[in-house]
């Protein structure tokens, strides 16, 4: 068997983190190869150092049997490995045209032959069964119009390898499915298609071989056929099939105070639509459902994040008219946002200031925490969520994923929430971590605090919720309880009447 | 059919209504504003604004700025005249030396933005007071420019029929911008300055020259506000450090009221011209006028620029695309 | 903290370089006397004429802390002096007229302030509220402010003649010139404002992540504004004296180039452009730094145009030196967050 690319024993180091180690890879002309792998097993990485972004510290790689050393995504792609990348990597203001050909388009005397061009992208275009014209700006289309405009543009360098990184994230399904369309006729075209995404459904949908990787090692490669949902996961977070299902079980009292916060008919603009939930002090309360379906943004809502367009919102009886971050922690709400780095951390502050920030912002200008006091919050928290940093004046970003997130969390533990707006704590932190956030949310609500819990690991969600509302298409479309809370009933929820 | 009236498009149309109806009220107010030499002159009167609008119009649509254009205006025309003038070279060489200078300065401003990522509008603001302080050095005074081949070529004019007169300037200035034009929409340099202004880091990823690219818009900048300052020393027969005060904002101001975006990624060499046509209407009216002062001219243009950006502001908040971008 | 290098080490040190070189190379520059009641020499020079631009940079120092930045420093200035010297001088045909100050200094000094508030909410609206890069907005004041300054003054320098209203600048107290004193007073204001409440926390956690911060409770587009308006209050300070030195207000001229001087007195400091973080102290050494080259370059007999070629040289290098930093901090956050 001859690979069509062939990496052997990649490893990439950065300072203080080994993020390859050793890594195989090969892919056949004509397959789809799943990439797989949890937040910082490397998957990102292994592509940056296949497409040219990253140079190498040791290993090999072969491209069609001769030594393949790409500079740049630029070279890597002129010798023919192109890669279409998880946020549409175009320019929305130019034409669909200049998106596919610039860098390569026909020009003469008199410069750009726009009308080769245009032609040109509408046979590009017509390969993957897309007639749009290609005059018109790109950013007047869809997402998922865009993503089959950047294939276009990866195909038409006539591509050998096409690496698509997360492409199916903003798709819905009737989207998705056109794009695997596309990717099957490009397999069969004899491209080998190295395919990375967190929907486990796609990899048995799509992908002939799935190779996982965990924390910059390699664990295998498999043939899909064969492969169960189970194990696959079991690959990629490293613990036995048999522990995963034994948590799922467990038992849950429901609560039976009077709500805490409630919303009926909650929706904004452009966004999700008519949500009515209620939340009660002391339960641990799931939202499930796909990436996109609107978990996030129903939070958001919540707290005040984003604006609300419809719908009324009370918070312990009492109605939330104009609702904000700062109304939303008068009334002792509290958010940790989905996105780390861009909505949590404040880098360059210190652990100390990261930590107390909040609650100072809760005082107001005027009544300025002493150094005592914030001392004792800091002390107290690293005490409680055993956050491990040598020394708090330290800036925040020096610290590890998993105690950045207890640090966020901290933030608004110290403002003594009643409920607890969670938003995929447990995204890219390691598994120990994990467990000590899962912990603390317990410990939480066995405090009387209502927690609302957001996580895209089924298994997490079954694990912490003793109720779970799940979200299709930017709707509610039902509840769980107790024991019917599982992975099997939830994701037969998510996947609702389609499959 | 694509549509004429796109969203992007609005401000140009936007630009394009405000010019003809100020050229029209000025017309009905005032005698004589119809007349042809008036309209012709204000392509001569603003030719080595256009020039330097032009400039700045590649930087603005590759989402930059360049503060350093008016002063530039000033170093180079005080350069000229010094060294025709009191170093007796020939004028060729010295308006070579100067665009030389122009050049080397905006490639450096460039190189410092590229390279190490430093705010555009710092490095440029750092580029104003070099070229000032560097005029003002070379000599505080203003110098007369009285070399005969260049004082033949400020006297110069075309006699139309109806004789009307277009000066050299005007030439110089509507075959800049044709040049750049052609830069902007036929070639790749131009189509990729779009491309950086819609998204630099897709722009990496396609493998456009994006560092090259960047560093020669300022480049080119630093070259065209060069040659305005050689235009503005013909068309006022003298060197001065000090001229091109704030020229700046008039730069900007024509760029933006033309409809190009400050953000970067739309706007068009075009819009810039009838910016310039705008700002020069209003100069002249306020002079036909006759009473108002000089320095409303300053405040008219820097209300307008106001409406025009909070224009732009409130367009790509409506607009859902732009939140992607 | 005190593990870590002191950012204060570099603005020190360069202060020091400046003084051992006057020490060596003029004559006499450390010599302080006594005369009139009042302290003299080149050193009380130095904090006399750097006022201006350390008051600048107390207020610039809080704008780049919230991410942003203030290019129309000089043209506040301009505004405010011509703003005081029409209420002084009354010439005929402005239109501040109507206001009738009956020479009063406080009166004065009041009026002319709330020109410098009335920039600073505008500088503070457009910024915060319509959400315009702050160059953009500011940049539109930097300009447009000197044709309003021009408007007061109808074009002409506006001179005049009021000791009360002088000795702002030229009058002493205690032994010190008073815009020394008005510096000192600033210095703690600002300290206190910032460090006595958690206004300082506020700005740097909307410098550091403006969107962490609206998340937090934190009223992003107050503390933004608060920053432009704190930032043109001291230009109007910075304005007055420049006024009441000269007798007089040049719409043209009051403040030209400062903001440039303001900018590079803060970056000397360490407060880094990108947000974040700030030091008044050091953006006070960065002044005294500024004030001392620019004495120094003056005192050797090279002309004034040569500081501004030289100050934009320096301005680069520091921003070169703080990139070259951040840069090397922002690939190992990226690397460790991947």
């Amino acid at each position: 068997m001859s690979w069509l690319l062939e990496l052997r024993g990649i490893t990439k180091s950065f300072p203080g983190v080994r993020a390859l180690d050793n890594v195989d890879f090969q892919l056949r002309p004509g397959e789809v190869h799943a990439l797989m792998g949890e937040n910082g097993a490397g998957k990102s990485t292994l592509i940056k150092v296949m497409t040219g972004l990253f140079a190498l510290d040791s290993g090999s790689m072969t491209l069609g049997g001769s030594p393949f050393q790409p500079k740049s995504p630029h070279h890597a792609a002129e010798l023919g490995i192109s890669t279409v990348y998880q946020e549409v990597n175009l320019v929305p203001n130019l034409s669909v045209a200049e998106n596919v050909c610039l860098g390569r388009e026909s020009r003469s005397w008199y410069g750009i032959r726009w009308r080769d061009m245009q032609a040109r992208c509408r046979s590009a275009l017509a390969r993957l069964g897309l007639d749009i014209d290609p005059r018109m700006p790109l950013g007047s289309f869809s997402i998922a119009v865009q993503q089959m405009v950047a294939i276009a543009r990866a195909v038409d360098v006539s591509a050998k390898v096409l690496v698509l990184d997360e492409p199916t994230s903003s798709l819905d399904r009737k989207e998705t499915m056109h794009l695997f369309e596309t990717v099957r006729k490009l397999r069969d075209d004899g491209i080998g298609i190295v395919f990375v995404t967190h929907f486990l459904d796609q990899v048995f949908e799509v992908a002939d071989r799935t190779t996982v990787l965990r924390n910059g090692r390699l664990v295998g490669t498999f043939q899909t056929q064969g492969l169960t949902k189970l194990e696959l996961v079991s690959h990629m977070i490293g613990r036995s099939a048999e522990g995963l299902v034994g948590d799922s079980s467990r038992e849950r009292a429901l609560s039976t105070g009077s709500p805490v916060l409630e919303a009926h008919g909650l929706g904004r603009k452009g966004s999700v639509q008519d949500i009515s939930i209620d939340v009660r002090p002391g339960e641990t309360l799931g939202l499930a459902g796909l990436l996109g379906s609107g978990r996030t943004e129903t939070l958001r809502l919540l707290f005040g994040a984003d604006k609300r367009t419809q719908g009324r919102l009370t918070t312990g009886g009492k109605e939330a008219r104009a609702w904000s971050p700062r109304k939303a922690m008068a009334a002792r709400l509290a958010f940790c946002p989905e996105d780390r780095k861009a909505e949590g951390v404040f880098p360059g502050l210190s652990v100390e200031e990261n930590l107390t920030l909040v609650v100072q912002a809760k005082r107001g200008l005027w009544r300025k925490l002493g150094k005592r006091a914030r001392q004792e919050i800091v002390d107290h928290f690293v005490e409680a969520l055993q956050i491990k940093v040598p020394d708090i004046g330290r800036p925040v970003q020096t610290l590890s994923g998993g105690n950045q997130q207890k640090v966020i969390l901290a933030r608004w533990l110290a403002t003594e929430p009643q409920v607890l707006l969670l938003d995929e704590p447990t995204r890219g932190i390691d598994v120990g971590a994990k467990f000590e956030v899962a912990n603390i949310i317990d410990q939480m609500s066995s405090q009387g605090v209502a927690v609302v819990f957001v996580s895209s690991e089924l298994d997490e969600t079954v694990r912490s919720c003793a109720r779970v509302y799940v979200l299709r298409d930017q709707r509610l479309v039902g509840e769980l309880l107790a024991e019917d809370v599982n992975e099997q009933k939830i994701m037969a929820m998510i996947a609702g009447g389609s499959s | 059919m694509r549509r004429v009236f796109t969203r992007e498009r609005l401000p140009i149309i936007a630009t394009a209504t405000v010019l003809v109806l100020l050229y029209l009220a000025s017309g009905l107010l005032f005698k004589g504003f119809f007349g042809p030499q008036v309209f012709l002159n204000l392509f001569s009167d603003n030719a080595f604004l256009g020039i330097v609008a032009v400039g700045m119009t590649f930087v603005i649509l590759s989402g930059g700025i360049d503060l350093s254009v008016g002063s530039m205006v000033g170093c180079s025309s005080i350069m000229l005249a010094t060294l025709v003038e009191k170093g007796h070279w020939s004028p060729l060489a010295g308006i070579a030396a100067v665009l030389a200078f122009g050049i080397v300065v905006g490639l450096t401003q460039g190189w410092l933005i590229q390279k190490f990522g430093l705010p555009p509008f710092l490095v440029t603001l750092a580029g104003l007071f070099f070229c000032r302080g560097f005029g003002l050095s070379i000599s505080r005074e203003s110098i007369q420019i009285k070399a005969p081949l260049l004082t033949s070529w400020s006297n110069w004019s075309a006699t139309l029929p109806g004789g009307s007169t277009v000066p050299l300037a005007s030439f110089i200035f509507v075959g800049f911008i044709l040049i750049a034009a052609f830069l902007a929409k036929q070639t790749r340099f131009g189509r990729t300055v779009y491309a950086i202004g819609g998204s630099e880091p897709s722009t990496v990823l396609m493998g456009l020259e994006v560092a090259r690219t960047k560093t020669l818009v300022y480049t080119f900048s630093g070259f065209a506000s060069a040659l305005g300052g050689l235009v503005f020393a013909l068309y006022t027969s003298s060197g001065n450090a000090v001229s091109g005060t704030g020229l700046e904002l008039d730069a900007i101001a024509s760029v933006v009221i033309g409809g190009t975006l400050l953000t970067g990624g739309y706007g068009s060499v075009f819009g810039s011209l009838l910016g310039v046509l705008t700002l020069g209407v209003i100069q002249t009216a306020i002079m036909f006028q006759g009473t108002l002062s000089s320095w409303w001219t300053k405040i008219a243009i820097g209300g307008l620029l106001l409406v025009f950006v909070l224009l732009q502001r409130a367009l790509s908040v409506l607009s859902p695309s732009a939140k992607n971008a | 903290m005190s593990r870590y290098k002191s950012p204060l080490l570099w603005p020190v040190l360069a202060l020091l370089v400046l003084l051992v070189f006057n020490l060596v190379a003029t004559p006499g520059f450390f010599h302080l006397e006594m005369r009139d009641g009042r302290l003299f020499g080149s050193l009380i020079d130095i904090l006399n004429r750097g006022t201006p631009v350390l008051l600048l940079s107390l207020g610039m120092t809080l704008v780049i802390a919230t991410g942003g930045i203030d290019l129309s420093v000089g043209a506040v200035m301009a505004i405010v002096g011509a703003v005081a010297a029409c209420l002084i001088a009354r010439p005929s045909g402005c239109v501040l007229n109507g206001i009738d100050a009956h020479g009063a200094v406080g009166t004065i000094v009041a009026i002319s302030m709330m020109a410098a508030l009335l920039c600073g909410l505008f500088n503070g609206f457009l910024v915060s509220v319509v959400g315009l890069q702050p160059f953009v907005a500011t940049l539109l004041l930097m300009v447009a402010g000197r044709g309003l300054a021009q408007l007061l003054t109808d074009g002409q320098i506006v001179i005049f003649n009021h000791a009360g209203f002088q000795s702002l600048s030229t009058g002493a107290t205690a032994g010190l010139v008073n815009p020394v004193w008005i510096a000192v007073v600033a210095c703690v204001v600002s300290s206190m404002a910032t460090h006595g409440t958690s206004l300082g926390q506020f700005i740097r956690a909307v410098g550091a992540n403006p969107k962490a911060a609206f998340l937090s409770g934190i009223n992003v587009q107050a503390v933004k504004a608060a920053a432009y308006v704190a930032c043109a209050l001291c230009a109007g300070v910075a304005g007055l004296i420049v006024t009441a030195d000269i007798k007089g207000a040049d719409a043209n001229n009051a403040g030209l180039y400062l903001e440039l001087d303001a900018i590079l007195a803060v970056c000397i400091g360490g407060t880094s452009l990108a947000g974040g973080k700030f030091s008044f102290a050091g953006s006070v050494i960065g002044a005294l730094v500024m004030q001392t080259l620019t004495t120094t370059i003056l005192t050797r007999g090279v002309p004034a145009e040569a500081t501004l070629v030289l100050k934009a040289v320096i301005v680069v290098a520091v921003c070169l030196l703080q990139a070259r930093q951040s840069q090397a901090k922002v690939v190992v956050v990226k690397e460790a967050t991947t």
